[in-house]
């Protein structure tokens, strides 16, 4: 069973759907205590940091998450819920969870891009990650955000997205943990595609 | 770079698909869920439903709309049509729908863009902005599908509803609207250049220049496109292979594998 964090914010409903749909059973969890037998945990996530982050504590998942990080077992952030995994975010002022060293900060503007970052752009691979098939061409992915992590241990970045002149981090990974800034479940084939992966992952 | 997007539009009365001409003339065209699963598997970026007979009772029709097509549609999509409250916003959310699209409401009540966008994010919240050539230059605002002339200039309403919080704008000229004369250029390019966030070209598509054109010359992220390929005159595919030979980017439909569905 995976659990989907349900910390009222997200995009929940689209990310257990997709999981649904690739037959894989989850469930969402509202109370942290009630993540012990669990396979593995989806950290979904829309809106702003520091609601979000505020309502995460409110809920009682730091203490846990923590825990649950340090035990090896396996976490999959999506957008916010990247963001959420590091120490902060130009674009509040609480602290984030801390699990990867780093901060979340706002894409420079750019005149060939829109903001906020929204749309369609192929992936472009940076290390090794489940997520990714290395033998197959980079898959495209559905991006909307604003903001976007640079991780302290450059070695953490698994993968990243062209963004005007620069690059912009679209995937980290350190062991159990993996996450993502755009919406696998909002990419099409390619999207379940990478879910199924990390599906496969899993001990 | 994100692609250019190429976004089918569903206008809808009672669950059911129609497109009307100059917004007169409708006629039934099918079942939304799976005209989008149609669209989505033919490689559209998104898709969005408009309710252009939105009324109060017709409400849980939409959102049982909403929920059935977030079972099986894995693209984004938005739902437009006399969305008038948070409560509103937060019910189509909920289904399934990844953004809201305000239209006469937001000119009704800005506040409401505000209110959204703090709630929920600046990039679920597309404001509609329909447009009209003014005589003697610029734009007007309408509302009601085009019958009410609100006063305000298209440029000053895009930037205020960008400030206030709208992540995306679905910009429609009423003049192109169902004339397959190819879309407004110089309104979609002044109204891109006036605002940082994505617009989405809307009205007057005819043919594969047009499409080319108000992507290539205008600043616009993506075009929206109804009768043309509902009719069957083109098909996501022409059009995405049409703007690759351009050389603008687009998403392909190559490179995946088919193993799933």
């Amino acid at each position: 069973m995976i659990g989907v964090i349900d910390y009222g914010m997200g995009n929940l409903h689209s990310v257990e759907k997709a999981l649904h749909h690739l037959g894989a059973p989850c469930r969402r969890i509202d109370q942290a205590d009630a993540c012990g037998e669990l396979r593995a945990l989806v950290l979904p996530g829309v809106g702003a940091f520091d609601p979000a982050i505020e309502r995460l504590r409110a809920a009682g998942w730091e203490v846990p998450l923590r825990r649950w990080h340090a035990e090896g077992r396996p976490l999959l952030g999506i957008c916010l819920g990247l963001q959420l995994l590091f120490e902060g975010s130009d674009e509040g002022q609480a602290a984030g969870l801390g699990l990867l060293p780093g901060r979340v900060e706002a894409l420079p503007p750019e005149p060939q891009e829109p903001r906020p970052h929204m749309g369609w752009a192929p992936l472009l691979p940076a290390s090794a990650t489940p997520l990714l098939d290395p033998g197959a061409p980079a898959p495209w992915m559905y991006f909307v955000h604003s903001f976007a992590a640079v991780p302290r241990d450059g070695a953490c970045v698994t993968a990243r997205v062209g963004y005007g002149a620069t690059t912009a981090v679209a995937a980290v990974g350190c062991g159990a943990l993996q996450a993502v800034q755009f919406h696998p479940e909002k990419s099409g084939r390619a999207g379940l595609q990478l879910l199924q992966r990390w599906l496969d992952s899993l001990p | 770079m994100v692609a250019r997007r190429i976004i089918p539009c569903l206008d809808m009365a009672q669950g059911r698909v129609v497109k009307g001409v100059n917004f007169v003339g409708l006629r039934d065209a099918g079942d939304p869920v799976e005209l989008a699963c149609r669209y989505d598997a033919d490689g559209a970026d998104e898709v969005v439903f408009l309710d252009i007979a939105a009324s109060h009772q017709g409400r849980g029709t939409l959102v049982e709309l909403v929920r059935r097509t977030a079972e099986v549609l894995f693209i984004p999509f938005t739902v437009g049509g006399g969305i008038a409250s948070v409560d509103a916003i937060t019910e189509l959310l909920r289904a399934g729908a990844d953004k809201v699209s305000l239209n006469s409401s937001a000119v009704r009540d800005p506040d409401l863009i505000s209110a959204g966008a703090r709630r929920f994010g600046a990039q679920c919240i597309v404001v509609a902005i329909d447009a009209r050539r003014r005589p003697g230059g610029g734009w007007d605002v309408f509302v009601k599908g085009g019958r009410e002339n609100t006063g305000l200039d298209a440029l000053a309403w895009a930037r205020e509803v960008v400030q206030r919080g709208a992540g995306e704008l679905l910009l429609t000229s009423m003049d192109g609207d169902g004339t397959q004369q190819g879309y407004d250029l110089e309104l979609t390019a002044a109204v891109a250049e006036a605002v940082p966030v994505p617009v989405i070209a809307s009205g007057g598509a005819g043919s594969l220049d047009h499409i080319a054109a108000v992507l290539e010359r205008t600043g616009a992220a993506a075009a929206l496109l109804a009768s043309l390929l509902h009719d069957g005159v083109l098909t996501v595919p022409q059009i995405k292979a049409d703007l690759a030979r351009r050389g603008l980017p687009v998403r392909p439909l190559a490179g995946l594998d088919d193993s799933l569905r």
